[in-house]
């Protein structure tokens, strides 16, 4: 395969991988790519996960590696970041409007963290989500939990599909 | 396109391409590329010690979880625990990983093979003596409703053990305890709004899920009595003393009973820790015989 001009770019190289689970996302929209910088020859990759227990984080540091060797750089170091947390404020922009396309719901604004104990949250889920499909406002929440640990199930009480949500964290 | 045809490919050929990859077979280890010095002032074998207690309790109420695989009452609520549970694993994995980091291995590396990351030699080759979690964690779940019963007196113990760990001294177990407590709200939450529909629901739930109650409280016992490693590190600002947490626990758990029509039991005098120094139930070697018979039947098997 010929390197191209971008993918003499370590960072451009590395901002073409996408996510295991959310294929329509790349991890840089996912906000999961940290930082991609080289030290000494070396291409350090930082990395973090999205929940604690991930299971795509191998299959994202292979495909990053992979995709940086076969653009030529030999020596490739990824790296995990652990603080600060994730936070699907992360998510770019762009990837949320990817998201909304390949038929998920983006998240809302995360809960804002707080110093000092957490607030029990003993009512229904007050959090709200567009019908990626048809667009309307008038959706349910399924489960609080869905087919991967960062997606809630809903279903639209206009057209009737259920649709993921990512949810807010 | 600069990425592979399937998420395999990739794996495989991190893996020399010798088609010897599957989840949970040779991935680098958790904490790849974390700095894991340990500040000064902190004694690594503590540190290690308390990070034992800390997985543990994860690892083991994760592998309770799991067993309400195919027999969940409906389809959602086996995704749940499945999800949960697999956040469970995550911060088990990066416990034990840090416990790794700083040597606390226990006979854990006599057993195992050298070729797998620690996490999984302390996960799978220590005997229940070795294991530091509580009895609340190893109890078996019983029903539905026992099960949310325990589900939230566990996620709410650890949740406010781990709102106060984002300021540890230890940066790792820092940033371990932010990233979890994110997820532990979701499971306290989801556990208090079971335990409210089935405690103001049927007769039939009410009545089980006071019983849920009943065979749950018990355990409270032994949670809040600091052991001597916790008492050191909660004095060096590493960890949480656990009688800290108390009032905030008894404070969760009286607003959720009292919202779900539940009697809350007497709250039980404050016992000498177990679990934590490796007294434990027989219940938890039947788990462990589940949870690493395969292990340790074929310690380096790749497939």
């Amino acid at each position: 395969m010929a390197i191209s001009a971008a993918e003499s770019d370590p960072r451009a190289v590395a901002e073409t991988v996408t996510d295991p689970e959310l294929p329509m996302l790349t991890l840089a929209d996912l906000g999961v790519l940290r930082d991609v910088r080289t030290e000494a020859g070396t291409v350090v990759v930082e990395i973090t996960p999205t929940y604690s227990g991930c299971p795509a984080m191998g299959v994202m540091r292979a495909d990053l590696v992979h995709a940086l060797h076969r653009a030529g750089f030999a020596d490739v170091d990824v790296r995990t970041v652990l603080a600060p947390a994730w936070s699907t404020d992360w998510i770019s922009e762009a990837g949320r409007r990817k998201l909304a396309a390949g038929g998920i719901a983006p998240p809302g604004r995360a809960p804002v963290r707080t110093a000092g104990p957490i607030p029990l949250s003993l009512g229904p889920t007050r959090r709200t989500a567009a019908c990626p499909i048809c667009g309307s406002a008038d959706t349910v929440e399924q489960s609080e939990f869905s087919a991967t640990a960062c997606k809630a199930l809903r279903r639209c009480r206009a057209c009737g599909e259920p649709f993921d949500h990512v949810k807010e964290i | 396109m600069a990425h592979e045809e399937t998420v395999y490919d990739a794996l495989d050929h991190a893996h020399g391409g010798e088609g010897q990859w599957a989840f949970g077979t040779g991935f680098d280890e958790p904490l790849a590329g974390v700095d894991t010095t340990v500040p000064a002032g902190i004694d690594p074998a503590d540190l290690g010690a308390y990070c034992l207690m800390l997985g543990d309790d994860a690892l083991v109420l994760g592998q309770r979880l799991t067993e309400w695989m195919t027999a969940a009452p409906e389809l959602e609520e086996e995704v749940a625990f499945g999800n949960i549970a697999l956040d469970l694993l995550g911060q088990a994995r990066l416990l034990l990983a840090r416990a790794g980091s700083v040597g606390v291995l226990g006979r854990s590396r006599d057993l195992a093979t050298a070729s797998i990351p620690d996490e999984d030699a302390l996960a799978y080759f220590r005997d229940a003596d070795e294991f530091r979690n509580t009895g609340l964690a190893e109890a078996p779940g019983g029903d539905f409703g026992q099960t949310m019963v325990r589900l939230l007196v566990a996620s709410t113990v650890r949740l406010a053990a781990f709102a106060r760990l984002r300021d540890s001294r230890d940066p790792v177990v820092a940033a371990i305890a932010a990233k979890g407590v994110n997820e532990l709200t979701y499971h306290r939450d989801h556990a208090a709004r079971w335990v409210l529909r089935l405690g103001d629901g049927t007769p039939g739930s009410h009545r089980r899920a006071q019983a849920g109650v009943d065979a749950v409280w018990p355990l409270l016992a032994d949670l809040f009595t600091a052991t001597d490693v916790e008492q050191r590190l909660a004095a060096a600002g590493v960890a949480v003393d656990p009688a800290d947490v108390r009032d905030e626990v008894r404070s969760v758990l009286t607003q959720v009973l009292g919202q779900a029509t539940l009697t809350m039991p007497d709250w039980p005098a404050d016992a000498a820790p177990a679990g934590r120094l490796g007294e434990h139930s027989a219940e938890l070697t039947d788990l462990l015989a589940t949870l690493q018979g395969l292990a340790r039947q074929h310690p380096a098997a790749t497939w």
